[in-house]
């Protein structure tokens, strides 16, 4: 029982951080349909964007108290990630709005591999570790330890995805968003600035990586280039889990997700009498997404795509 | 001589010559009006000429390339030929069929892995090698079906995406295969693996025949030549038979393809089976060719690598695909001169030219995309698909699943 409520916490805290990636993979799927393989480079880059800021501050100042220095490199690295994020759909997927599907998902690829190896080049091949700064202390409940800083991302997480919610049922710029992702024509016709709303959510997509960049080094400690490239497959296999394009899918599908990767990790060992490990983790995102794409490809929530076969 | 349509057919009727010459990356390009260099035009009006040419070049070219540059560089030359025997394959499934496979290179892990089974200490097996290659071949080639089998109702995004998946599931298990029962020895790789060994002659070791060492890169060359060869007979007697003009019509119209009475699901097996049959044949090679393999050389970025391969040199284009696996192999090597230059000039090395290598990489499927998307040596049909004006890239762009789904 311990075990089962541990992994869940884990898996709750997991799943929140995919979340918030899988959303900014959705939404431009809502909206473009590609998938923007450069999404986890941009959460990587938000991670790395933050760290570097907070050593510069500890730096500075050890004195600082380790909630605003980690405020602080948020602060910088979102703004940094809206960029990259604005920059990549610029750049490499503007030009390609009418060409074929092929063509913009290789330059996604493409600039998956630029922002991976440019961060390589800048921040090198070693894992960049996150300063032991956030609170740490765990608190347990019915046998399960959960830390402060678990505790912390998943109301974050859960408040951010309210407040995006907000943004695309309440708001103007929401409206003009869903009214694109329907038809990017008929939304043209009643005066919406098609490309700007694209550009706003690549952005928003882009500043949720960002946090989601930074809590997920706080939570392991450390920081890699290569670590966007697996939580992207992650996030994508949630938004898929979730329903591609639907925005409350993919808050679903990485929450699902998470919990399902930590049961089974936590799990596997027993089931399959201890031929296979805790080290297969990676591996569940996979068969979750093949297994509902091949069996239920609208995903859990989705309707959008059920509609178009 | 060599109209498109009646090329293939001239081939085998008339002998080789034409073909094979328009097949070579150096080659006229297939249906094009042929580039006429002055002086040389008795090349073209007497290809059987061309053809002994162009044969005496391929024999000779381990000879002049290790002569020249090193013999470094004939092992980069082997793997020009593993890339293009790969990408030959790759080409049937996303080239002809337009099926999206970003997980091609769990075919040619399969291949390379059977192989280290059944010939190399590790269960004490040494099966021929005649016998354990095409076993190798048929074993991914079984996979391809597997993958398929499921994948049927998906295309585009959603096809990417699964066979993605289906090649870091393949890699997961790689890497950790190795307890309770040690089957693929786990990160660190199996070694030792049994070098090529055809009528008594080992690849292992030097040749020496007729007063010359022929050391066992070169004799690997002239085995994935011959093998590249057939196998680019065999995908060009594919496009133009029945089963590969089905697989142009499923590329361009699944529903209409289905009217006309193709049978998609048989076509769609049969094109990853075909394309994991080639991936599996290669990876084969290169575990006898390099005698170690390790979940490291079947990574995410491989198969991408082999994708880009063929969408530089243009996709479904024979000519193209092989231009493409050639430089897309040479650059990165090439590149590593950059090292050296930097020292002469600089006098260290600033900026690590492995480091450099995927930047560049990246920057050039980007700028490839914007600028040129039909790739170098485009095929006609596929050009006038990117071209995009007309309704056929709407088209493509339309429906995620044929309407059976």
């Amino acid at each position: 029982m311990e075990i089962f409520t541990q992994q869940l916490i884990n898996g709750l805290v997991l799943g929140s951080i995919y979340a918030l990636v899988a959303l900014g993979y959705t939404m431009v799927y809502g909206i473009l349909e590609l998938i923007n393989f450069a999404h986890g480079e941009v959460t990587m880059i938000g991670a790395m964007v933050a760290l570097t800021v907070i050593g510069a501050l500890v730096g500075l100042n050890p004195e600082l108290p380790g909630l605003i220095v980690v405020l602080g490199g948020v602060l910088v690295a979102i703004p940094a990630c809206m960029a990259l994020g604005f920059a990549i759909e610029k750049v490499a997927y503007r030009p390609l709005r009418h060409a074929p599907r092929l063509a913009p998902l290789i330059t996604a690829i493409g600039m998956s591999i630029i922002l991976q190896n440019a961060a390589m080049l800048i921040w090198g091949r070693q894992y960049v570790s996150f300063p032991p700064l956030l609170p740490q202390e765990r608190h347990e409940i019915l046998g399960a330890h959960i830390t402060d800083l678990q505790i912390f991302i998943v109301v974050l997480s859960f408040a951010i995805m309210g407040g995006l919610w907000l943004l695309v049922e309440r708001t103007r710029l929401g409206r003009a968003m869903r009214a694109t992702a329907q038809s990017k024509e008929v939304a043209q016709l009643m005066g919406v600035n098609v490309d700007r709303i694209i550009s706003a959510t690549f952005i928003i997509g882009s500043a949720l990586a960002a946090i989601a960049g930074v809590m997920v080094s706080a939570y392991y400690g450390l920081a890699h280039y290569y670590m966007g490239f697996m939580l992207g497959l992650k996030a994508f296999s949630a938004a898929v889990l979730g329903g591609i394009g639907n925005i409350a899918g993919a808050m679903l599908g990485g929450l699902l997700l998470g919990v399902i990767e930590a049961l089974g990790a936590g799990y596997i060992g027993d089931i399959t009498g201890g031929f296979l490990g805790s080290h297969y983790q990676d591996v569940f995102a996979f068969f979750v997404l093949i297994g509902v794409l091949v069996f239920r490809p609208s995903g859990l929530l989705g309707e959008r795509v059920a509609n178009r076969a | 001589m060599c109209s498109p349509s009646s090329c293939l057919s001239a081939c085998w009727c008339s002998g080789p010559p034409a073909c094979w010459a328009s097949a070579s990356p150096t080659g006229p390009r297939r249906g094009r009006a042929v580039l006429r260099v002055p002086g040389l035009a008795f090349l073209y009006s007497r290809p059987g000429l061309a053809f002994v040419l162009l044969a005496v070049l391929l024999a000779a070219l381990p000879f002049m390339v290790g002569g020249g540059l090193g013999n470094s560089w004939v092992r980069v030359l082997d793997f020009v030929l593993l890339y293009m025997l790969m990408a030959i394959g790759l080409n049937i499934v996303v080239g002809y069929a337009g099926l999206l496979d970003l997980g091609y290179i769990a075919f040619y892990a399969l291949g390379a892995y059977f192989y280290a089974w059944l010939a190399s200490p590790h269960f004490g097996l040494h099966l021929p090698f005649w016998m354990v290659l095409p076993m190798g071949a048929a074993f991914a080639g079984l996979f391809g079906v597997l993958l398929g089998a499921p994948t049927l109702r998906l295309r585009g995004d959603y096809l990417a995406i699964v066979t993605l998946g289906f090649g870091e599931i393949i890699r997961i298990f790689m890497n950790n295969l190795n307890a309770p029962f040690n089957l693929t020895n786990g990160p660190q790789g199996m070694n030792l693996i049994d070098p090529v060994k055809l009528a008594g002659v080992s690849f292992g070791k030097p040749l020496h025949v007729l007063g010359m060492t022929v050391p066992p890169t070169y004799l690997y060359y002239y085995l994935f030549l011959a093998l590249t060869l057939l196998a680019i007979g065999v995908a060009m007697r594919l496009q133009d038979s029945r089963v590969g003009r089905a697989w142009a019509a499923l590329r361009e119209d699944e529903i209409a393809a289905a009217a006309m009475g193709i049978n998609t699901r048989n076509t769609k097996l049969l094109a990853f089976a075909m394309g994991a049959t080639f991936g599996g044949l290669a990876g084969g090679l290169f575990a006898a060719f390099q005698g170690f393999i390790s979940p490291e050389s079947f990574t995410l970025w491989e198969s991408i690598l082999v994708l880009c391969m063929i969408v530089l040199g243009g996709m479904g284009n024979i000519a193209g695909v092989l231009l493409g696996a050639a430089l897309l192999t040479i650059i990165p090597e090439a590149l590593r001169y950059l090292g050296d230059l930097q020292r002469a000039t600089i006098g260290h090395v600033v900026v690590d030219p492995a480091d450099l290598r995927m930047l560049l990489f990246g920057v050039a499927l980007v700028s490839m995309m914007l600028f040129r998307p039909s790739g170098l040596m485009p095929s006609r049909q596929r050009k006038r698909e990117l071209a995009a004006e007309d309704g056929v890239a709407e088209q493509e762009r339309a429906d995620l699943y044929d309407s059976r789904a």
